[in-house]
């Protein structure tokens, strides 16, 4: 993406849209990546409404995968899990 | 209007009540206390609607200025000194994110060794923190440039300082003709700030973090606004006249179109070295006196216009800028003056922690700087008062 020049930008480094922060891919920051097993998930939503991303969507009342191209890795998720279906696993396995 | 016997504290005080901001964060310090103490008496009184929040800091006072003026306040306040410096982070803040306010600063010396009284080490101190900044001469000036640099800062999309020295302008008592409440009213109209954060169905964000991809290109527009400022200063001193029938300048020439020697100067000792001028032109000496208004936007072009073909210039900064040759007035305006005719110019280092400068040093500053149309100048940069 070709980024503006200083005449392009709004005054005071304002950003003037709203909900901006979708197009900035925190997902590359990660290090761990949440494992989720369906399986053993009972949509009690505790993931959804921890994630400190909002990189966990849901839709009637179900988990949908995670959003990876927002997800930092924290392992909030997986810490708070009751049924534990969600494991950390190292980014570096993936290469 | 009548003339009334006001000090320097609260001439700016009616100009503050005059203009009735939404709000003034204030945290009070000698000797910008007595703007304050005027101005709270308007808030008791009811005769102002803004809302005066007495903050525990100056560095709280600059934050809620900030905040409110990004909520779409009109927004006010003043300070002196060590209390400027402990704003100082957030004064860098207000100027980045193209706020306007309008704040006096009651020119006093920095510490250490304590001290009340006026020197312009403070204001001088942010002079490259993006605001800009007018000094007064004397109490009518500080009146005119507080009701003035509330609508330069809202057309300039900048933070505006109105600095009058401490004390001897702040304190001293003197005829003031105030406008007449109304015509202050039309002159500066209703504020309008670009995207306030109350406009909730239009959000925002203000002060994102901000790298090495996108910073530069902030502060270069940023550099921008304060460059497009000096048309825009023009453009409202024009405004000013036409309503007031008073007439604000980048600088006031004394005498200068025919003289050979010239000091350059700011607030009160401009009013001290007039007297000078007036008495040594009796005289026949070919010498003036030009009046620095205008600081910030530093007016490079004009300073070069007027002071080309002089002989000798000397240059009084009632300041010190340690580790620097000279001042901060002398190198900007020997910078200045670098392309064109290159006029012989002297520093003079005054007044510093409220020391007197008085018609006798002026007197033998043009005594010196005369000797220098012919002999050359010996030290640039000279201390004017201090014991040696």
């Amino acid at each position: 993406m070709k980024k503006p020049g200083w005449k392009e930008l709004p005054d005071g480094g304002r950003i003037i849209k709203a909900g901006n922060a979708d197009e900035y891919n925190t997902g590359d920051w990660r290090t761990f990546r949440p494992m989720w097993d369906q399986g053993k998930c009972t949509h009690c939503m505790i993931c959804w409404i921890t994630c400190p991303d909002s990189s966990i969507h849901a839709k009637d009342g179900k988990r949908l995968e995670t959003d990876l191209d927002h997800c930092k890795g924290c392992g909030i998720c997986a810490e708070i899990c009751p049924t534990k279906c969600i494991t950390m696993k190292k980014e570096s396995d993936f290469i | 209007m009548k003339a009334k016997a006001l000090s320097g504290a609260e001439s700016v005080a009616n100009a503050m009540r005059q203009i009735d901001p939404d709000v003034v964060p204030a945290y009070p310090i000698t000797p910008q206390t007595d703007i304050m103490h005027a101005y709270a008496k308007f808030v008791a009184d009811g005769v102002v609607s803004g809302e005066l929040i007495r903050v525990e800091s100056e560095h709280s006072a600059m934050s809620a200025a900030v905040g409110a003026g990004m909520a779409g306040a009109r927004v006010m306040t003043a300070t002196s000194a060590n209390g400027l410096a402990l704003m100082w982070e957030i004064v860098y803040i207000a100027s980045s994110l193209r706020l306007p306010m309008c704040m006096a600063v009651v020119n006093r010396a920095l510490s250490a060794p304590i001290n009340i009284h006026c020197d312009h080490s403070d204001s001088m101190g942010c002079r490259d923190t993006g605001w800009m900044q007018m000094y007064a001469e004397n109490n009518q000036e500080s009146y005119e440039n507080m009701i003035f640099g509330m609508k330069y800062a809202e057309k300039a999309k900048l933070p505006f300082m109105m600095c009058l020295d401490g004390f001897i302008t702040s304190h001293g008592i003197e005829p003031v003709t105030l406008f007449e409440d109304e015509k202050v009213k039309a002159f500066l109209g209703e504020h309008k700030q670009d995207y306030p954060l109350l406009d909730v169905d239009n959000p925002t964000t203000v002060g994102p973090l901000d790298l090495f991809d996108y910073y530069f290109e902030h502060k270069r527009k940023q550099s921008e606004g304060m460059f497009l400022a000096k048309g825009i200063f023009l453009e409202v001193a024009k405004d000013f006249e036409a309503t007031f029938g008073s007439k604000i300048d980048i600088f006031e020439k004394y005498h200068t179109d025919d003289a050979d020697t010239v000091i350059v100067a700011m607030s009160s000792t401009c009013g001290t070295a007039k007297e000078v001028v007036d008495k040594l032109r009796v005289e026949g000496r070919k010498i003036g006196l030009l009046k620095l208004r205008l600081f910030r936007p530093f007016p490079s072009y004009e300073l070069k216009e007027v002071l080309k073909g002089k002989k000798v210039i000397a240059v009084l900064d009632r300041c010190e800028s340690f580790g620097a040759f000279g001042g901060p007035l002398f190198s900007e305006i020997r910078s200045a003056l670098y392309e064109v005719s290159k006029p012989k110019i002297c520093n003079y280092i005054y007044g510093l922690g409220g020391r007197e400068i008085d018609m006798a040093m002026i007197e033998s500053i043009f005594d010196e700087i005369e000797k220098y149309t012919t002999a050359d100048i010996k030290d640039f940069v000279k201390y004017l008062g201090v014991r040696e």
